[in-house]
This record gives C-alpha cells, sequence and structure tokens, in this order.
C-alpha cells in the first residue's frame, strides 16, 4: 500500500502516476475470523479499523452485501455536528467531533472535514432561549457554542430571508463553529483503506443469508460467498437491524425503519460557508454547499414505515417550500439528483450500542437520521465494546434495556413514536 | 406517489393523509403485567413486506383507515375503515 504524503504525490508526479497501488485488497472470505461484522457501512468500517488500531487485534472480517459505501453512506447530507444536550449523547457526540478533527492524519486520507461552523436559526425569543439552555450544558462538556444576534447573521449570511414578510422569520442564532462537512466517500474509503492496512478483510458482494445458534451463542453465518464461523460477531447495518435480529431468532426491537431524503442541485458558484438549519413547528430543513458547489439539503423523513431506498413527493415539495422560503435566492436553482436512505429510527431518538442476549453478539444500531457525524466515535466505542466485552461508562445507557427501566435517551422529548424523532 | 383509495372519497394521494403506525399491534388491558406493556408500546416487528398501518385521511373525511401495504415497493392491497361498526356499516350499505 502507498501511503499519500507530498513526498509521493510529487514522486508520482514525475513517473506518470504509476507508483500508486490499490487502495485495499479483495480478498476471498476465510472459513473463520476473531470477529466477523455486518456491514460495510462508515459505522462498521470505522469499528474494524478501531479493533485493529487501538486493540491490535487481527482476523477482523466486514461483510458487506452491497458495496461499501453505497448504503447510508453514500445517502446522507454529510453533516457533523455535537450539539446534543443529555447525558451520554453530549459526550458520545463531543468525542466524536473531536476524533473528525484529526481523521484525515489518523487514517492518512483526505475526508475533506471542513469546520464550517453549523447555524442553528431560530425564529422567537422562547426559542433562542431554549437553545441557549441546551448549548451552555454542551459547553459544560467542552464542546462550543455561540448565539449570534440577526445583525451578525445578517453580516454574515446576507443572502437570507431576512425580508419582514419572511415565512419564518429570523430572531437568531446559535452556532457550532467546530462543526461542518465531511466527503462521505472519502470517509468510507479511508477507514476501508486504513482497516486494510491493518489486515482487515473487508468482502463486498457477501450477503448474510441466514444464522445458525445454539441457545447462547451465534456458530456461523451464512453467506452469499460461503459459511463463516466467528468467535465474535457485530451488527451495524443500519435500517435492516430489524431483519438480522429475526434472522438470529430474537425477536423484536424498538426500531422502525424509515427512509430519509436528500437532495442536490446543479453546481453553482460560492454562496454558502456554513451549514445553515433550521426546524420550526413541521417545517425542517438543512443545507450547505458541497465543493463541488451544489447545494446539499435535506428535511424531515417521509413519515411512513419503509424499506425501499426511494423517496416520494410530498417531501420534495416540503424541503423545496423551506428551501425558498429561507433564500430566496435559490428559486431558479435546478435540482440534480435527490436520493433516499433506510433509517433505524429507534423509540426515543437515540441510539443503541450494546451487548445482546447472545453471548458473542453485539449491536450497533438506531441512528435515526444522524448517523453520519457518529461514525468515528461509534466505530471507537463499539470496537471498546467488543475487545473488552463491556460498554464504557458514555455508552451505558444505550443498551436495549433501556425502556424497562424508564431511562428514555430522548433529545426531543417526543415520546416513543419512532418517526417523530426525525 | 402514494394513492390510498379511501373508502369514502375514493383514490387520492398520500399527502392528504397523515400516517399513523403500526396497525397490528394488540394493546394489553390496563392490568396487564409491565412487561406486557413493555412490548405493546416499546418493541415492534418492522416487517419487511406486507404489513397492516393505520393513516388519517386528515385532509378528507378524516377517517382512520387500516391499510395493507409493502413496506418493500410502497405497493398498496387493501384499505377499510379501521373502526369495526363503521366497516359493518359499510358493509350492509353497498
Amino acid at each position: 500500500m502507498t501511503r499519500f504524503s507530498a513526498w509521493n504525490v510529487i514522486k508520482n508526479g514525475f513517473n506518470g502516476q504509476k507508483g500508486w497501488s490499490r487502495q485495499w485488497r479483495d480478498p476471498e472470505p476465510k472459513a473463520s475470523y476473531d470477529i466477523v461484522i455486518v456491514g460495510g457501512g462508515l459505522h462498521g468500517l470505522a469499528t474494524a479499523y478501531y479493533l485493529a488500531k487501538n486493540f491490535n487485534l487481527k482476523n477482523i472480517a466486514v461483510v458487506e452485501k452491497g458495496w461499501i459505501g453505497g448504503g447510508n453512506a453514500g445517502r446522507n447530507t454529510t453533516i457533523i455536528r455535537s450539539n446534543y444536550m443529555l447525558k451520554g449523547n453530549r459526550e458520545f457526540y463531543e468525542a466524536s467531533l473531536t476524533l473528525w478533527e484529526n481523521l484525515s492524519h489518523e487514517l492518512n486520507y483526505n475526508v475533506m472535514f471542513s469546520q464550517r461552523a453549523h447555524i442553528g436559526i431560530y425564529h422567537t425569543q422562547n426559542a433562542l432561549d431554549a437553545a441557549a439552555r441546551r448549548y451552555n450544558i454542551m459547553r459544560q462538556t467542552g464542546s462550543d457554542g455561540e448565539i449570534w444576534s440577526r445583525d451578525t447573521i445578517k453580516k454574515k449570511i446576507p443572502h437570507l430571508n431576512f425580508a419582514d414578510d419572511a415565512r419564518f422569520p429570523i430572531h437568531g442564532a446559535l452556532v457550532q463553529k467546530r462543526a461542518g462537512t465531511a466527503r462521505h466517500d472519502a470517509v468510507a474509503w479511508g477507514y476501508a483503506r486504513a482497516a486494510d492496512m491493518l489486515g482487515v478483510d473487508i468482502i463486498q458482494q457477501c450477503e448474510l443469508t441466514s444464522i445458525k445458534r445454539s441457545t447462547q451463542k451465534i456458530s456461523s453465518l451464512h453467506t452469499s460467498r460461503g459459511e463463516i464461523t466467528a468467535k465474535k460477531v457485530a451488527f451495524a447495518v443500519a435500517g435492516n437491524t430489524s431483519r438480522l435480529w429475526q434472522m438470529a431468532e430474537l425477536g423484536n426491537l424498538p426500531i422502525e425503519s424509515h427512509k430519509l431524503q436528500a437532495f442536490v442541485t446543479e453546481p453553482i458558484k460560492p454562496l454558502l460557508d456554513h451549514v445553515v438549519v433550521f426546524g420550526v413547528a413541521g417545517a425542517h430543513f438543512y443545507i450547505s454547499q458541497s465543493d463541488k458547489g451544489g447545494m446539499v439539503f435535506g428535511g424531515d423523513i417521509d413519515w411512513y414505515k419503509s424499506y425501499a431506498q426511494k423517496g416520494n413527493l410530498p417531501i420534495v415539495q416540503d424541503v423545496a417550500e423551506c428551501a425558498l422560503s429561507l433564500m430566496p435566492c435559490l428559486g431558479r436553482v435546478k435540482l440534480l439528483r435527490h436520493w433516499s436512505g433506510v433509517v433505524d429510527m429507534s423509540m426515543d431518538g437515540s441510539f443503541f450500542m450494546c451487548k445482546t442476549p447472545l453471548d458473542n453478539l453485539y449491536l450497533n444500531a438506531g441512528w435515526n437520521y444522524g448517523g453520519f457525524k457518529a461514525s468515528p466515535a461509534s466505530g471507537w466505542y463499539f470496537a471498546d465494546l467488543i475487545a473488552n466485552d463491556r460498554p464504557d461508562k458514555v455508552i451505558q445507557n444505550h443498551d436495549l434495556d433501556r425502556f424497562r427501566r424508564g431511562v428514555h435517551i430522548d433529545e426531543r422529548g417526543a415520546g416513543s413514536d419512532p418517526k417523530l424523532h426525525g | 406517489m402514494i394513492q390510498i383509495s379511501c373508502p369514502f372519497c375514493g383514490k387520492r394521494d398520500h399527502s392528504e393523509f397523515s400516517y399513523g403506525g403500526d396497525g397490528q399491534i394488540n394493546y394489553p388491558s390496563l392490568d396487564a403485567a409491565q412487561e406486557t406493556w413493555h412490548d405493546a408500546v416499546f418493541l415492534r416487528e418492522n416487517i419487511y413486506g406486507r404489513q397492516i398501518e393505520t393513516w388519517q385521511h386528515l385532509y378528507g373525511c378524516r377517517s382512520w383507515l387500516l391499510v395493507e401495504r409493502d413496506t418493500r415497493t410502497h405497493e398498496i392491497f387493501s384499505v377499510k375503515l379501521a373502526h369495526a361498526d363503521w366497516q359493518k356499516m359499510m358493509a350492509e350499505n353497498r
């Protein structure tokens, strides 16, 4: 594997770029591994990397039914932030943001993490006060957050709608400056390449078809590329978690699969330097501009349960309306593409990272509409859970049993209805 | 666009309807064990395929409906009124 460095870039500039090797191997699956991670998304790949890196474990495989980066890794709006308030969540997402800050160096791969600031717009003083309380709590965990007045926003982002008759009048904003975006494909490829360099087998086009188990353990996994036995098995499959859970005859989960759409316009010249977000009374909208110039944006989930990776028109209309209310200057910009991912919405809007009823099975699921930003910390803490067979203190309440104990990690206070946590 | 055939109003775009949720949950009696309530409130079968779900014709007749739909394709197989008495009334009047 050729490492990326200034020296290698210069050297290959002189030899016709012939000195680069392929980025990761394409191995045949072996008959047995110490650890098999099901799901080659960002969370699965990051978990494999940190298992190898932090715990020096070998003999790990990631099995992916499609291709890496082809699921929700490639179906999001790439926003990274840590503005969570509740205990467990805020430490976790702050740890994730801290890992993002050094990720390109860590992986020797440019994930194009751009700390362009996350601007959360609020429309009344009351909403701003409530948000300020959240940001003050975040700051106690060592995160950053500040309040911008309407005048400051006007100076920094002059082309938002500041008109007197704006549908969503801009009153002020809560800003997290360390937040931003990253290049989603690069994150998948970076983790895959770095994990592969440490000996992890990344096996694509390998679908789990059935699970052989005893009362207490998974004994082997049947895949489209043969039977694989594993000492430990980890699920990281987002929207398809319930299906695997039922395949392992473990019953039902506090999860519903919904779909979330995202959109990108044709590329335009630099217009928006930040991530701008608002959410009020049924309208929910976030927008940023990619490095290629496309305006990348999204809104709510589609509301009804779905495993189809295709979106529906009412959300297209909702999101377009939000876009024009916030940035009327986008009126003539054409939509280039839109896509949809299957997200695992949980009963309280927070994730699950925990041991399971089976001794050698570990679960990573329930990322709702916000799994992208979580990827590094998800891999970090999940690897720790698998290697040490116990959850870190930060994720100790992110287990499946929390509802039995009355511990709801519900940032929105929306209650146990998955569609309300979008 | 998904279209739902409301028994009263006919075929309409799903943007007229509001999704309720899983229509196959049987809520236990009020004095049932806590564990039974836990499972009914928090656990979902999350069906991959055909399921019965509730929708309300919010911008129409406001009836609650039971819709049988495929979660993989969004294809709808049947729509009926959620309230058993109303189902009966509709059948008798037909």
